[in-house]
C-alpha cells in the first residue's frame, strides 16, 4: 500500500472536498480527513524497521523522464518522525478551529488540510524536484491563511513571509538544477554520492544555507517570523512554528550536510556561531517583548539555535577527537545530531502548545499584550496549569521533552569546545526568565482588571487540545527512547556520508 | 528489595497525582489522608532500607537500572537507584520530615482554598527529592535537581496573589537556574572525560583524568578535574545557597511556612551537600576546587549569620540562620570531612524543622503577624511551642549534649585539623559563626517569648497554643533534636559507616584523626568544654540576654552608633540591589536595545524594509505588467501546481 501518496493526496483532496461540502459540515470532514491521515502515519512508525539506514515505503514513478525528475517518496528514522508530528499537528489544527473560525472555516480548514498535504510531501520526497516543489507549494496555504485571517498588518507580514521564503529557496533550485544536471538523475540520496569540487561544494553550500536558514530560521534572516507568527491566526502560527521552522532542518541534514560534507565543514564555524548568536541575542530580544505572541516566536528561534547547533557542531566534536577516531563511533557526534532531531520533534509539540495557549487567552481578550492579562490563574485554574506545564517545557524542564533535544546537544558540545557549550547553555537561564516572567505577569498575580476578572476556563474542546499536548510533552520527557530508537541507524548513516570527503 | 525501592518514591507520587488531579472529588479530609499515607508508606520503606543497610557491612545494597530513559551514541541514559549508607540517610530524613510536616500542614493550611493542591506539591516535592538522592546516575540526579526546583517554584508562589511572593518565585527559579547552568556544564564534562553518566563507572574512571588539561583561555592549562568539580559545585552553590547565589533563600520565607521547613530548610537546600558528599571521588582528586569549598563555605556561614542579627521576621532569622548553617556544611566538604557534613545536615533537617514550624506556630498564635518585634512574652500562652523552640535553639547553637553540638563540633575540629589552603580561615569563620549563632538565635528566642507582651489586646484574647496537629509534629521533632546526635556520633562519624559511598584521600582524612581520639559520647561531650565553642556559644546567648532582655537600650545605642554596620547588614550587603541594578536591570536594558537596535533598526530598517524600498522604487516602473494581487498569484499557483501532479497521478 503507498501509504505516503495516501497521506498526502488524501489530505490535499481531502481539503478540497472540505472546501465543496461548505461551511456547516467542513469542521467534521477536516477531523475524519485528519485522523485518518494520521492513523496512516502511524503505520510509518509500527512498520518501521529500525535496523536499517534504506528509504523504507518507497514508491517510485516516472514523472518527467525527459529531465530525470521522477515522483519518488520513501521515509527514513529523520524523516519519519516529522512525518507523525505533522498529521498529529493537523488534528490539534482542526480541533483548535472549530467554533473560534466563523469567517470561511471550510477555506480556513482546506488550507490547513492542503498544506499537511504539502509538508508531508516535503519530508516524504527523494527526489530534489518534487522536494522543491513540495517546499514551495507550503508557502501558498500559509500565505492564504495569512492574508485572509491573519491580524492588522497581515499584509506586511505576508509579503515579508513569502519574500523571504522564496527568495532564499530560489537559490537552492539553481544548486538543485546544477547538481541533478551533473549526476544525470535528481534523486537525493544519488546527489549524496555526487562528487563536487571544493568551490562547487561552497557554492552549493550557500546556497542551500539561504533556503534553510531563512525557513529555520536563523540569526540575521529571521525578522520574518515573529511578524509572520503575529499576524497569524493561532493554528497558522501553531503549524509554522511546529512544522514549517523543521522543513529547514531536514533540509541541512537531508541536502547541506550530506552532499557538500567538506564545505560543510569548513564552513560549520558560521553555522555555529549563528546558532549561539540565536542561542544568546534573541534569547535577550525574547526578553524584551510586550507581545505575547511575538516572544513566543522569538524563543523558537533561539531553540531552533539548538538544532543547528546540535548539527553543525559535530564538525568540532569531529576535529577534536584526533586521529584515527570514527566519528559514526564517536558518542558525542551521534549525540549532537540525535540531539538535534529530539529538539524538532520536541519544539513541534512545545511551540505548538504554546501559540495554542495564547490563542486561548486571545480568543477571549482579543489582546496578546502581556500588560493587558495578569492574574488569569484566580479566573482560569486549569487554563493555567496547562499553561505553568508548557511554559516549564519550553524552559526546558527534565520530564518534559524541552529538556531531552537541550541536555543532548548542550552535553555533546562540550566536546568541541567549552565555551560553546557555555554559551549554549545560557538558554538554561534565559528561557526561564523570557518564559517565567511572561508567566508571572499573565497568568500569576491578583485579577488585574475587569476583563480578566470575567474569563472563563477553557472548555472540553480547549482541553482535548492542549491535553493531547501535554500528553506528548510528558511522554517524550518521560521516555524518549523509542523516538530514539526510530533514527539511530539512519543518523550513524548520515555522520558516515557526512565524515567522508567528497573531494 | 528492588520493589521496595521502586515504591519507596512512587507511594507519594501516587499520593501527589491523588491529590493534584482530584482533589475536588476526594475532598480535603481525603486529599491529606491519601497523601499523607504515601508519605507515610514512603518512611516506612526507607526505615527498611535502612535496617537493612544497617544490619549490612556498609557496601553498595543496590544498584541497578529501573529503566532506560535512551540510549544515544552508545551512551546510556537510564532511570536507576544506587542505595548504599548515603542513600538511606538521606532517604530517611527525607520521608521523616516530610511525615511530619505534612501532619503539621492539616493543622497549618486549616483554611486555605489551596488545601489540595498544597498536599499534591508536597508530595510531589518528596517524590522529587527521594529521585534525587535515589539516583545512580547524573541524569536522574539532574532531573531530580530540577524537578525540586520546580515545585519549590510552586511552593514559593504558593499564594500567587501576593506580588511579593511571585517575585520571590522567578527570583528563585532563575538564580537556582545559574546554578544549573554551571551543574550542566560539571555534568557534561563528566561525560566527556569518562564517557559515562553511570555513578560508579564514572567515579572508577576519575582518577584516569588526573593530569587532563582544559584550556578555558588560549594558552592557559586547567586541571580538568578542578573545571569540572567546580562546575558541579556551583550547581551546589545554587541549591544550597551560598554565596554570590544565596539570595533567592530569604525570598523564599514567601511560602506557607510548612513548606519552608520542608524544602527551604531540612532538605532540598541540603541537596548540593549531598551532591558533593555524593560527588567525593571527583573533588578529593583536586585541591583546588575544596579551597574553592571551605572558602565558599566559610564566607557563608560567617556574613549570612551576621545578618541574622538584623532580620526582624520571625522566618526571615530562621532563614538567615540556614544559610549560615548550609555554610558549615559546605565548609565540612571542602575539609573533606564529607560525613561531618552530611551527620551536620541529618541533625539540622530536624532541629532546623522543628525551628520553622514552631515560628508557624507562633505565627499562627499571632494571626500570620511575623514581625518579632510585636511579639514577646509569649512563654505563657504557649508552653509546648515554647519548649521545643528551646529545644531547636539550643540544637543549633551546640548546646552540648544537644543533636547540633555533636555536628557541628565535629565540623569546627576537622576545619582545625585539616591542612587545606583556607582551612586556617575557615577556622575563624567557623569559630566566630558559633557566636554569632548563638546571639541571633537567642535574640529571637527571646524577643518572641520573653519580656514585655509588645501586641495588642486584640491580639492577646485569641493567643492560645497551636492544635495537636501543629504541636505533635513539634514534640515528635524535638526528640531527635535533643538525642540524634549523641545516638549516631559514634556509628556515622568515626565507624567507617558509609563505606565505599565516600571517598577521601588518606591524608587529608581529618575525620580519622578526630576518631582516634573519639572514646564515646561522653568523652565527646567533655572534650568540647576544653575547645572555644562551647563558651562561644554560651557568650553569644549571654549577650542577647544581656542586650535583649535586660539592658534594651544597648540594642538601639549599638544601631545608633554604628548605624553604617547596621546598615550594610540591613541591605544584606547590597547583593540584592547589586543583582537587581545590574543583573536583572542590565539584561532587561541590554535586551531592550539588542531588540530596538538590533532586529528592528539595523535587520528590519535597514537590511529588509531598506531593500524593500529600493526595490519599490523599481517597481513603480514594472508595475503596470502584473495585476499586483498577490492573492491572484497566490492562487493560480496552487490551481497549476494541482493540475500538474494530479494530471500526473491520473494518467500512470
Amino acid at each position: 500500500m503507498p501509504i505516503l501518496s495516501l497521506i498526502i493526496w488524501l489530505s490535499i483532496f481531502g481539503g478540497l472536498l472540505t472546501l465543496f461540502v461548505g461551511d456547516q459540515r467542513c469542521r467534521m470532514l477536516a477531523l475524519v480527513i485528519s485522523i485518518i491521515a494520521f492513523v496512516l502515519s502511524l503505520a510509518l512508525y509500527f512498520g518501521f524497521d529500525s535496523s536499517t539506514a534504506e528509504m523504507q515505503f518507497v514508491e517510485h514513478m516516472a514523472w518527467l523522464p525527459s529531465f530525470g525528475i521522477n515522483y519518488s517518496l520513501g521515509v527514513d528514522g529523520i524523516s519519519a518522525p516529522l512525518i507523525i508530528l505533522t498529521t498529529f499537528i493537523n488534528i490539534i489544527v482542526v480541533i483548535s478551529a472549530w467554533e473560534v473560525i466563523q469567517d470561511k472555516p471550510a477555506l480556513y480548514l482546506a488550507s490547513f488540510l492542503i498544506m499537511t498535504g504539502f509538508m508531508v510531501g516535503v519530508f516524504a520526497a527523494t527526489d530534489s524536484i518534487l522536494f522543491y516543489i513540495f517546499f514551495e507549494a507550503t508557502l501558498l496555504p500559509m500565505f492564504l491563511i495569512i492574508g485572509i485571517w491573519g491580524g492588522p498588518r497581515r499584509v506586511y507580514a505576508t509579503i515579508k513571509f513569502f519574500l523571504y521564503t522564496f527568495l532564499g529557496s530560489v537559490f537552492m533550485l539553481v544548486a538543485l538544477i546544477y547538481m541533478g544536471s551533473k549526476a544525470d538523475t535528481f534523486s537525493i540520496l544519488a546527489l549524496h554520492d555526487l562528487a563536487l569540487s571544493a568551490k562547487a561544494q561552497t557554492f552549493i553550500f550557500f546556497a542551500f544555507f539561504v533556503a534553510f536558514a531563512v525557513k529555520i530560521p536563523m540569526w540575521p534572516v529571521h525578522t520574518w517570523l515573529p511578524d509572520a507568527h503575529v499576524e497569524a491566526p493561532t493554528a497558522g502560527s501553531a503549524v509554522l512554528a511546529a512544522i514549517m521552522l523543521k522543513m529547514g532542518g531536514y533540509g541541512f541534514l537531508r541536502f547541506s550536510m550530506p552532499i557538500v560534507p567538506d564545505a560543510s565543514a569548513q564552513l560549520a564555524w558560521l553555522v555555529i556561531l549563528f546558532s549561539l548568536i540565536a542561542v544568546v541575542y534573541i534569547g535577550f530580544v525574547a526578553l524584551a517583548q510586550s507581545d505575547m505572541k511575538k516572544l513566543i516566536a522569538y524563543s523558537s528561534i533561539s531553540h531552533m539555535g539548538f538544532v543547528t547547533l546540535g548539527m553543525f557542531v559535530i564538525f568540532g566534536i569531529v576535529a577534536n577527537a584526533g586521529e584515527g577516531a570514527v566519528a559514526s563511533q564517536d558518542s558525542h557526534v551521534v549525540m549532537a545530531l540525535e540531539g538535534a532531531m529530539v529538539q524538532m520533534i520536541s519544539h513541534g509539540f512545545i511551540s505548538a502548545a504554546m501559540f495554542l495557549s495564547v490563542g486561548v487567552l486571545y480568543d477571549r481578550m482579543h489582546s496578546r499584550q502581556i500588560a493587558d492579562y495578569g492574574g488569569v490563574v484566580n479566573t482560569m485554574p486549569l487554563f493555567a496549569a496547562f499553561m505553568v506545564f508548557f511554559a516549564m517545557a519550553n524552559a526546558g524542564l527534565p520530564g518534559t521533552s524541552g529538556f531531552v533535544g537541550e541536555f543532548m546537544v548542550i552535553l555533546a558540545t562540550f566536546k568541541a569546545n567549552f565555551w560553546y557549550a557555555f554559551l549554549a547553555a545560557s538558554t538554561l537561564i534565559l528561557g526561564a526568565a523570557y518564559t517565567l516572567w511572561m508567566v508571572k505577569r499573565v497568568i500569576f498575580g491578583d485579577v488585574a482588571n475587569d476583563n480578566v476578572a470575567q474569563l472563563t476556563d477553557i472548555n472540553k474542546r480547549e482541553k482535548i487540545m492542549l491535553g493531547l499536548l501535554a500528553a506528548m510533552v510528558l511522554f517524550f520527557g518521560l521516555w524518549p527512547q523509542p523516538l530514539v530508537d526510530m533514527m539511530h541507524v539512519t543518523i550513524e548513516n548520515l555522520v558516515q556520508h557526512v565524515t567522508t570527503s567528497k573531494l | 528489595m528492588k520493589l521496595v525501592y521502586i515504591l519507596t518514591p512512587l507511594a507519594p507520587l501516587f499520593g501527589a497525582i491523588a491529590a493534584g488531579f482530584f482533589g475536588k472529588k476526594l475532598g480535603r479530609v481525603n486529599s491529606h489522608r491519601v497523601t499523607i499515607a504515601g508519605v507515610a508508606i514512603a518512611f516506612l520503606l526507607s526505615l527498611v532500607a535502612l535496617s537493612k543497610s544497617l544490619s549490612g557491612d556498609g557496601s553498595v545494597m543496590f544498584n541497578e537500572t529501573i529503566y532506560t530513559w535512551m540510549v544515544s551514541g552508545g551512551i546510556k541514559f537510564e532511570v536507576g537507584f544506587l542505595i548504599d549508607r548515603l542513600t538511606v540517610v538521606m532517604m530517611t530524613v527525607v520521608t521523616s520530615v516530610s511525615l511530619m510536616v505534612h501532619i503539621y500542614t492539616i493543622g497549618y493550611m486549616h483554611d486555605d482554598p489551596g488545601y489540595q493542591r498544597f498536599f499534591s506539591y508536597i508530595s510531589l516535592f518528596t517524590f522529587a527529592m527521594l529521585m534525587l538522592v535515589m539516583a545512580n546516575n547524573f541524569m536522574q540526579l539532574f532531573f531530580g535537581w530540577e524537578a525540586v526546583g520546580l515545585v519549590s517554584y510552586l511552593l514559593i508562589g504558593f499564594w500567587y496573589k501576593k506580588p511579593t511572593a511571585i517575585f520571590a518565585n522567578l527570583k528563585a527559579f532563575l538564580v537556582n537556574r545559574v546554578g544549573d547552568f554551571g551543574f550542566l556544564l560539571g555534568i557534561a564534562a563528566v561525560l566527556m572525560y569518562t564517557g559515562t553518566l553511570n555513578y560508579s563507572e564514572a567515579f572508577a574512571a576519575a582518577p584516569s583524568m588526573v593530569g587532563t588539561t582544559i584550556e578555558l583561555i588560549p594558552g592557559v592549562a586547567w586541571s580538568a578535574l578542578t573545571v569540572t568539580c567546580i562546575c558541579l559545585f556551583i550547581g551546589a552553590m545554587g541549591k544550597s545557597a551560598q554565596i554570590p547565589l544565596h539570595v533567592w533563600l530569604p525570598d523564599s520565607m514567601e511560602g506557607p511556612t510548612p513548606i519552608s521547613a520542608l524544602i527551604h530548610a531540612a532538605t532540598m537546600v541540603t541537596a548540593g551537600i549531598f551532591m558533593v558528599a555524593r560527588m567525593s571521588p571527583f573533588f578529593e582528586l583536586s585541591t583546588t576546587a575544596l579551597t574553592f569549598v571551605i572558602v565558599i563555605g566559610s564566607l557563608t556561614a560567617l556574613l549570612m549569620g551576621l545578618v541574622g542579627i538584623v532580620q526582624n521576621d520571625i522566618k526571615r532569622v530562621v532563614a538567615y540562620s540556614t544559610l549560615s548553617q548550609l555554610g558549615y556544611m559546605t565548609v565540612a566538604l571542602g575539609a573533606s570531612a564529607y560525613g561531618a557534613a552530611i551527620f551536620h545536615l541529618m541533625t539540622h533537617a530536624f532541629f532546623k524543622a522543628l525551628l520553622f514550624l514552631a515560628a508557624g506556630s507562633v505565627i499562627i498564635g499571632m494571626h500570620h503577624e511575623q514581625d518579632i518585634r510585636k511579639m514577646g512574652g509569649l512563654k505563657k500562652y504557649m508552653p509546648i511551642t515554647y519548649w521545643t523552640s528551646l529545644i531547636g535553639t539550643l540544637a543549633l547553637i551546640g548546646f552540648p549534649g544537644f543533636s547540633g553540638f555533636f555536628s557541628k563540633d565535629a565540623i569546627i575540629e576537622a576545619v582545625h585539623y585539616s591542612e587545606i589552603p583556607g582551612a586556617g580561615f575557615a577556622y575563624i569563620c567557623v569559630l566566630l559563626g558559633v557566636f554569632i549563632t548563638s546571639f541571633y538565635s537567642f535574640r529571637m528566642f527571646f524577643l518572641v517569648f520573653h519580656g514585655k507582651e509588645r501586641f495588642d489586646d486584640h491580639t492577646r484574647e485569641h493567643l492560645h497554643e497551636s492544635p495537636k496537629v501543629v504541636t505533635w509534629p513539634l514534640i515528635l521533632l524535638a526528640i531527635p533534636s535533643v538525642i540524634l546526635g549523641a545516638l549516631t556520633i559514634g556509628g556515622m562519624l568515626f565507624g567507617g559507616f558509609f563505606g565505599d559511598a565516600i571517598q577521601v584521600d588518606p591524608a587529608r582524612d581529618v575525620l580519622a584523626k578526630i576518631g582516634k581520639d573519639y572514646h564515646g559520647v561522653v568523652a565527646f561531650v567533655l572534650h568540647g568544654f576544653k575547645v572555644p565553642a562551647v563558651y562561644l556559644a554560651l557568650a553569644g546567648a549571654v549577650s542577647a540576654w544581656f542586650i535583649y532582655l535586660h539592658k534594651p537600650s544597648i540594642a538601639d545605642w549599638f544601631a545608633d552608633k554604628f548605624s553604617f554596620v547596621h546598615r550594610i547588614l540591613d541591605n544584606k550587603y547590597g547583593f540584592d540591589d547589586f543583582n537587581q541594578k545590574v543583573f536583572a536591570g542590565g539584561s532587561l536594558l541590554l535586551a531592550n536595545k539588542l531588540w530596538t537596535v538590533g532586529d528592528v533598526k539595523l535587520i528590519d530598517g535597514i537590511m529588509v524594509n531598506g531593500t524593500a524600498n529600493k526595490v519599490g522604487l523599481l517597481s513603480t516602473v514594472v508595475r503596470k505588467l502584473g495585476s499586483g494581487y498577490l492573492y491572484n498569484y497566490a492562487f493560480a499557483m496552487i490551481v497549476g501546481l494541482l493540475a500538474m501532479l494530479s494530471i500526473f497521478i491520473f494518467t500512470t
